[in-house]
Order: structure tokens, then C-alpha cells, then sequence
């Protein structure tokens, strides 16, 4: 049994501890907002956040997320309310398919917690998440509308 | 939007009808189903209007939606005839399943070829028309009134003489059993108030936080996970595999054979499956094939270039006398590398098999071909099978294919009543894919005394989808023996004038042919598909001809143009937008290419700069001519997106072959644009209406992007890139 912090609760699962983080959160706690896209932390489907920094789940052992904050994609809103990177995403009418965008999403919320008016050259060195329809010049708009919200 | 909650769709529908009293109108139209005369000559395509008493409007959408707007735009059309409340407007899929049982009442539901919008407006319109017809003489009925003195807006239904109003949810009852009026007018799109604005989509909310259900969220009550692995070289066999040593790993259910090439491990969560086929023994037996590598298929398509026999998908004049007394000749071989989709979801399906039902929950473009598989594969009559549709986490032609959806039929059909979710690892995506077909091309101009182009002979060399796909659908040459067998596909963008792919340019002795040759590789449509290729090849080469003779790339083109005047708007469009014949800022570079496809088209022009081995695409214009757009915002969107997957190809998409099997297994290897090479991006968008062929959307303007930067990247460097993609080259991007 591991117990492991996930959007504020305490889950206790039953999984192998090497398992990646991605596949416990899918499989053994039911949130499926957190993507598989590759398995090699490449694509960034995956992310979450571990303490705040946003982490490629797919690669990190549920063994190496005990004792730490997990926040997903679910856990993002708060009381309800959704959060600005979110409402900035419905704005700008962002996703197309949208299977990259619950990482996406994540990585930006992270990167706007660090830094809250980043430039164009802080997104392109932080904002790294492959997105196959190609959403990037909304995910930018977004992101400033974002910051400035 | 959850299909999956709906686990018996068909008594869900007759329950909510029954319960909630709304109208469920089928669109049996004109050229309906019913009318079996009509069937050979038009769609057999319905459509559905459900209106609860609330008013909601259900719209009924059988295309698949992977991101490309078009569930957004269909309600559009359907709400703009229905002259309903947009913000009440919803959608649910129907099933193929239903769709057979009700004699196949929405016809088609493939989502491919950019034909979402295009080939369904008309029905779709109708059927909004007439339900709105049937909601107006349901108050008229009510009211002892003739429905011509009704006016409607926003779903309430008004009589101004009388000053009696009501809403389209109060008379769905009694409209629902009204006759369907057969013939209804349409809106002009002059008039449009919902259609032909940027209406924002209706399946945002549950992407941004993390609810919408893909077929790879599906879960059912006591499923189990499967891990597939296919034998790696193409058309190889499973010969044995040795599942004692994995049967007593963590979470192992079953191991068990696929089908000829292939072996799944089942297993309580996905990852153990996947961790314990990964330390399966297996022997595959891999054949012939396994002697085929990408240098073989490059020598096998360079004789086609010079081949005596091939189909000619497009001629006039004599290109080869001409040709022969031309005073000038240029000439230039091209080539293009298999290329695999990547979709962002790697393929899955989940099968529940019974001994008298099969179910499937999967992402898919073409669910009447998913159905088919699953009939096939579970070997149960169609009335005991059915397909229920989640939103796709990407397509681009991979998911039209249903090869996972028969993989995840036959591991259910081996452990009946338990729902089995197969997943494709993306290793297993990557080298199992239906690749984007590999072509060369040989190209030569012949120029008169006075530097006009007098001749032009493209030879395309190399794959057919048809031919692998549906070989039925090959050009049965009717007009010309010869071309008995021709992929008409293979010529997308270069076809004869008239079809939805024609030709470019007018040039007065013309011959384009292609040898077909089909490696062991299957390919698949794959956005644009032959238009990516063709297009490169055409507009840098109409580039080398211009400079050969020292013309402007526009000046050349826009002579070569008279009688095609959508061809000319657009590049006209996008030269003017770019500033063309205008200095360019210091260190960019410019270039240009336009095209027809799919009905729509299509020009871009791009600025770039070079430094340090690396291209940066500052901006590019695109723009398109689709006829008609019905959803402006959503039509830069795909202008966008698709120049992002053209160009994530063109700089660093290849799929090789080595001892027949695919090498590239995972992003790390087939790369693909992130935002920091994202140019900026302004679409232009220019429908000339009237009365042509709609033109499609999420394609057409993928194939213009490569040859605009490869041309501005030939005026920053003189250095003319004739294969692909660019890292081959060693020729990055900024």
C-alpha cells in the first residue's frame, strides 16, 4: 500500500512502487485527465504537478511522488472556480482535440506560478509540450491573457 | 458529451423520447433512404434534431470530431436553418449500429478528406430546415393559425397578429408527429446569423479540465487492460511466444494470440500488461520482407522515374514532343519519406464481448468501417454489434483504419464477458502505423525562345493508398485502357481540371504520370496526404523554372494562371499580404506556393532567416478559398494547425526501414514543432461563395507551408532542398 497526495487527499493504493506516476493516477485512483502520449517524458501529456513543479508523471516511480503534493489536472480549479490558466483557455477557444492540453495547461500553470508575466522567450524555454494540431499561437495568446488576468 | 455513459444507446434514445415528450425529427429527406430510386445517385445521409422540453437542442452529428471543429461547424448549419438559440445547442453521435438497424439512415460516417462540412451541408441544412418547418405548423396547429403568418427566433415561435408566442421545446411533441415537409428552401449565406461566424467550439470546457472522455479514459465495470505487439516487420507472422515466463507477473490474466501476427498480454491495469509483454519470449517468423530496407525502396522508385509504362492522371498537348524541341530544359528529381501520423492519443479500443453481443468504445474516423471490423471479428450478425464513438485525441487518417479496433474484438472474443481495453503503446503506434506513402518525382520544364514555359512533365514514382487500401476503387480506365489500375489519388493536386485536386497552372503541352510502386509498407491518408508531397514538388520546382530564367516567382506563376482565377486570388492574396515585390526586413527571405485540393484553395507566403544551420519561420500567410466558411475563427485554427504539421514533417519527420521493420519508435526519434518554432501565423481567408463545391478545411492548406519556406529558404541560401525531411540535411529550425 502506498499513500500518496493527490489534489489535497490522501489516497492509499494498492501498486508495484516503481509503477510511473501517470499510470497510478489513470489506473489505480481513476483520474484519466492526465495523458499518455509517449512514455519517455518527450511529449508532456503527462505533466503534473509534484510540490508545484511541473513533473512528467510518465517517467517518475509512484515511489518517488510519497510525501509530496500531487496536483492534477482535476485538482487545478478551486471551490469550484476554475483557474485562470483554464478560463484563459476557454477564451482564446484553445484546444482542437485537446488530448495534450490537460499537460499543456499544467505546465503553464506551473510556469505562471514561478514567473507571473512571462515573455515569449521564458514560454519557448519552459513551454515544451508537443501538441500534434498544432494550438501553439492560442496557447501563447492564452498564456498572456493568462498572466494579465 | 459522454458516449460512454450511455451504454445502451438505443433504448437510452426510445427512453428519453418516451419520457421527456420531444421531438426526434429524422431527417428522411428527399434523396433519404426511403427513396430507393435515389440511392444510386445521392448520399443516403440523415441527420437528427432532438428537442427536449427545455428546449435544448440535441443536433445529431455522425462525423467524428479529432479536433478539426467540424461538430462545432455541423450544428452551426443545422441551427442556422433551425433558427434555435445557439447557447442551447448540443450534440450527441449516433452509432453505426443504429444506423444499420434504421436501414443505414445517416449514411456516411467517415470523417476524412477534409469532407466533414463539405459533402453534408446541403442534407444537413435541410434537416434543420424542415424541423424547423414541422416546430412552426405544430404552434400553427395549436393555435388554429396558418404556420405562414409564424415568424421564429431563437427557438420562440411568434404571431404577431394575435401576439401569442411559444418555444420550439413546448411544441416538440406535437411536431414530432407531424409529416417531414420534402422540400425546404434554404437561407442564403448572405443571411447567416450562426452559421459563418467565429463561434467559439462547443467541446472546450470538459479539454481544459481534464473530463473529456477519450477512448483511452473509457472504463467499464471489471475491465481488464490489454498490451498488443505485432510483429515488427510488415506482413511478418507470429510463430510462437512462451507466456509461461510472464503468466506469473504482477496483474497477468491471460497471454494471447491476436491474430497471425500478433500477441497481446491481458493483464488488471494497462501497465503491468505492457511491463509483462515487454519480457515475453516471442519468435516471429518475419519473412521476405525482412530484406527490404528505405535504400531498396529509394532504388525501386528511381527506376520509375524513367519507367516506359505509368498512369497518366492529368495531360494535354505533348508534353514529350514539346519537350524534345524545347529550347531550354530544366530538370529536378524530388523525393518524399514515409512519414507515420503520431496522433497525440496512441490507437485504442475497448471490447466487451458476450456470447451474443459485441460492443466497442473507441476514437474513430470512419465508425461504419469500425463496425464492419467488429462484425468481422467477433463473427456475431451486425444486429448484435455496435461502435459507440468518444472524441479522438488526433486522426490525421490514422483512425480511419480499424486494425486496433479488430485486435481489441479478437482479445475479447478469447475471455467473453469481460471488457478488455487494448492500448498501443507508443512504440507500437510508431511502427505499426499506416504511413504516409513514400513518392519520388521527376521534374522537367522545356522553355520557347522567349522564356515561356511550353512544357511541363511531372513523373511521380512510388505508392498507392488505394492500392493497399481499397483496390476495388482503382481507376477501372474507362477513358483509357492504359490507365486501367491508376490511383487517381496519387495525383492529388495535380489531377485534370474539373476534379476536387486540379491542377494549378495552365501550361500548353502537359504530362503527369506516375509509375506506381507499393513496398511492403502500408499506407495510409494522412493529412493532406498526396497533396504534402505533390505540392512540394510542383511549387519549388515552379520556382527552379522561374529563376532559370531569371522571371519573379510571382510574375512566372501568376502567367501560368490565366483561366484558374481562385488560384490566382489566392496567391495573389498572399503576395500582397507579405508585402511581395516589397523589401523584405533585413535577413528574411521570402517564398511562395498555391494549390488546389479537396475542393478548397489554398496559397502561402513565408518569411524565414537563416542562421547557424537553422531556418526560423518568422510568419506566414495563408490563404484559403473553401467556398464557404462556416466558422471563421475555427477555419485559422486548422489554417494554423496544419501548417504546424507540415512543417513538424518537412523538418523532421522520416520513418525508416531497416530489415522491413520501421526504426523510428518514439518522439525522441520522430520529432515534432513545439511553440518556440511556432511563426506567427495570419490566415486569410477569401470564400468566392456561389455556386461551386464547397471546399474542405482541416487539409488544403497543409501542403503550401514546406515549398513557401523551402522557397524563401533557396532565396536565403541559394541551396534548392530536393529530399526530406530537412534534418537529413542537417538543417534545423529556430
Amino acid at each position: 500500500m502506498i499513500a500518496l497526495t493527490i489534489n489535497g487527499q490522501t489516497q492509499n493504493i494498492e501498486v508495484d512502487p516503481n509503477t510511473p506516476l501517470l499510470w497510478a493516477l489513470r489506473e489505480q485512483v481513476g483520474l484519466t485527465g492526465t495523458k499518455y502520449g509517449c512514455g519517455i517524458a518527450q511529449c508532456g501529456a503527462c505533466t503534473v504537478h509534484v510540490d508545484g513543479a511541473a513533473t512528467r508523471s510518465c517517467v517518475l516511480p509512484v515511489s518517488a511522488a510519497v510525501g509530496k503534493q500531487i496536483t492534477t489536472i482535476e485538482g487545478l480549479a478551486q471551490n469550484g472556480v476554475l483557474h485562470k490558466v483554464q478560463k484563459a483557455w476557454i477564451d482564446h477557444d484553445v484546444p482542437q482535440c485537446g488530448y495534450c492540453q490537460s499537460g499543456m495547461i499544467m505546465a503553464v500553470a506551473a510556469l505562471l506560478s514561478g514567473k507571473p508575466k512571462p515573455t515569449d522567450a521564458d514560454i519557448n524555454a519552459t513551454i515544451t509540450n508537443i501538441c500534434r494540431c498544432g494550438t501553439f499561437q492560442q496557447v501563447r495568446e492564452a498564456i498572456h491573457t493568462a498572466a494579465n488576468a | 458529451m459522454n458516449t460512454v455513459a450511455n451504454l445502451n444507446r438505443r433504448s437510452f434514445l426510445i427512453t428519453s423520447a418516451a419520457a421527456s415528450g420531444g421531438l426526434a425529427v429524422g431527417l428522411a429527406l428527399p434523396f433519404g433512404p426511403e427513396k430507393a430510386t435515389a440511392q444510386t445517385s445521392t448520399p443516403e445521409i440523415g441527420a437528427w434534431v432532438v428537442i427536449k422540453p427545455d428546449d435544448t437542442v440535441v443536433v445529431r452529428v455522425v462525423r467524428s470530431e479529432m479536433g478539426q471543429g467540424t461538430v462545432t461547424g455541423l450544428c452551426q448549419l443545422v441551427a442556422e436553418e433551425l433558427e434555435c438559440d445557439w447557447d442551447k445547442v448540443t450534440w450527441e453521435y449516433p452509432t453505426p449500429g443504429e444506423s444499420v438497424a434504421r436501414k443505414r439512415v445517416w449514411g456516411d460516417f467517415s470523417t476524412g478528406g477534409s469532407r466533414g462540412i463539405r459533402t453534408s451541408h446541403q442534407y444537413v441544412r435541410a434537416g434543420g430546415a424542415a424541423a424547423r418547418e414541422m416546430l412552426k405548423q405544430a404552434a400553427a396547429d395549436q393555435w388554429g393559425v396558418s404556420a405562414a403568418e409564424l415568424t421564429v427566433s431563437k427557438g420562440v415561435v411568434t404571431h404577431k397578429a394575435s401576439n401569442r408566442s411559444t418555444t420550439y421545446g413546448k411544441v416538440a411533441e406535437a411536431a414530432s408527429k407531424l409529416e417531414m415537409p420534402q422540400d425546404v428552401k434554404l437561407k442564403d449565406p448572405k443571411d447567416w446569423t450562426i452559421a459563418g461566424k467565429p463561434l467559439k467550439r462547443l467541446d472546450t470546457t470538459d479539454k481544459v479540465v481534464g473530463k473529456m472522455i477519450y477512448g483511452m479514459d473509457v472504463k467499464l465495470p471489471g475491465m481488464l487492460n490489454a498490451a498488443v505487439k505485432a510483429c515488427p516487420v510488415f506482413g511478418g507472422l507470429l510463430k510462437s511466444f512462451d507466456d509461461a515466463k510472464v503468466s506469473s507477473l504482477p496483474g497477468v490474466r491471460k497471454v494471447v494470440r491476436v491474430n497471425d501476427s500478433a500477441v497481446a498480454v491481458v493483464a488488471d491495469t494497462w501497465w503491468q500488461a505492457k511491463t509483462a509483454l515487454e519480457a515475453l519470449p516471442i519468435v516471429w517468423d518475419e519473412g521476405e520482407n525482412a530484406k527490404v530496407s528505405s535504400a531498396t525502396i529509394a532504388a525501386w522508385l528511381k527506376e520509375g522515374l524513367d519507367a516506359p509504362e505509368a498512369f497518366v492522371g492529368n495531360s494535354n498537348g505533348d508534353a514529350i514532343a514539346a519537350l524534345a524541341s524545347a529550347v531550354k530544359r530544366v530538370e529536378a528529381v524530388y523525393g518524399y519519406p514515409y512519414q507515420n501520423h503520431a496522433c497525440m492519443e496512441p490507437l485504442n479500443a475497448t471490447a466487451l464481448y458476450t456470447l451474443d453481443k459485441c460492443d466497442v468504445w473507441t476514437g474513430t474516423q470512419n465508425a461504419e468501417a469500425a463496425f464492419a471490423a467488429v462484425v468481422e471479428a467477433s463473427g456475431l450478425p451486425a444486429a448484435k454489434c455496435d461502435v459507440h464513438k468518444t472524441i479522438l485525441g488526433g486522426g490525421f487518417g490514422r483512425r480511419g483504419r480499424s486494425d486496433y479496433v479488430a485486435q481489441a474484438v479478437s482479445i475479447a472474443k478469447q475471455m467473453p464477458g469481460v471488457p478488455i481495453k487494448l492500448i498501443w503503446s507508443r512504440e507500437e503506434d510508431m511502427t505499426h502505423g499506416t504511413y504516409h506513402p513514400v513518392m519520388q518525382a521527376k521534374m522537367v520544364g522545356g522553355f520557347d525562345a522567349n522564356n515561356n514555359l511550353t512544357a511541363l512533365h511531372v513523373r511521380l514514382s512510388g505508392q498507392s493508398i488505394v492500392a493497399n487500401l481499397f483496390p476495388q476503387n482503382l481507376d477501372k480506365g474507362d477513358t483509357n485502357p492504359k490507365n486501367k489500375g491508376m490511383d487517381i489519388l496519387t495525383f492529388q493536386g495535380l489531377q485534370r481540371p474539373g476534379l476536387e485536386h486540379a491542377f494549378g497552372y495552365t501550361i500548353p503541352n502537359l504530362l503527369i504520370d506516375h509509375s506506381m510502386r507499393n513496398p511492403h509498407v502500408p499506407p495510409g491518408f494522412w493529412r493532406g496526404v498526396n497533396i504534402n508531397q505533390n505540392a512540394i514538388f510542383m511549387e519549388c520546382f515552379m520556382d527552379e523554372l522561374a529563376q532559370s530564367v531569371g522571371q519573379d516567382e510571382l510574375e512566372f506563376r501568376r502567367k501560368l494562371l490565366s483561366g484558374l482565377p481562385r488560384n490566382l486570388a489566392v496567391l495573389n492574396a498572399v503576395a500582397e499580404r507579405i508585402g511581395w515585390g516589397k523589401p523584405a526586413p533585413e535577413g528574411m527571405h521570402r517564398g511562395l506556393a498555391q494549390m488546389m485540393a479537396f475542393d478548397s484553395y489554398v496559397a502561402a507566403a513565408a518569411e524565414v532567416s537563416v542562421s547557424g544551420g537553422k531556418i526560423k519561420v518568422h510568419r506566414i500567410v495563408g490563404a484559403t478559398d473553401c467556398t464557404y466558411a462556416v466558422n471563421p475563427a475555427q477555419i485559422e485554427r486548422q489554417v494554423a494547425g496544419s501548417f504546424v504539421y507540415g512543417l513538424s514533417a518537412l523538418f523532421y519527420q522520416e520513418c525508416t526501414v531497416k530489415a522491413g521493420a520501421i526504426e523510428q519508435t518514439n518522439f525522441h526519434e520522430y520529432n515534432s514543432m513545439r511553440i518556440a518554432e511556432m511563426p506567427k501565423i495570419e490566415a486569410v481567408i477569401v470564400p468566392s461563395g456561389g455556386n461551386s463545391r464547397w471546399g474542405g478545411v482541416g487539409e488544403p492548406t497543409i501542403c503550401v507551408a514546406a515549398p513557401a519556406v523551402l522557397n524563401a529558404y533557396f532565396k536565403a541560401t541559394g541551396q534548392r532542398i530536393r529530399s526530406f525531411p530537412l534534418k537529413n540535411h542537417n538543417i534545423g529550425m529556430a
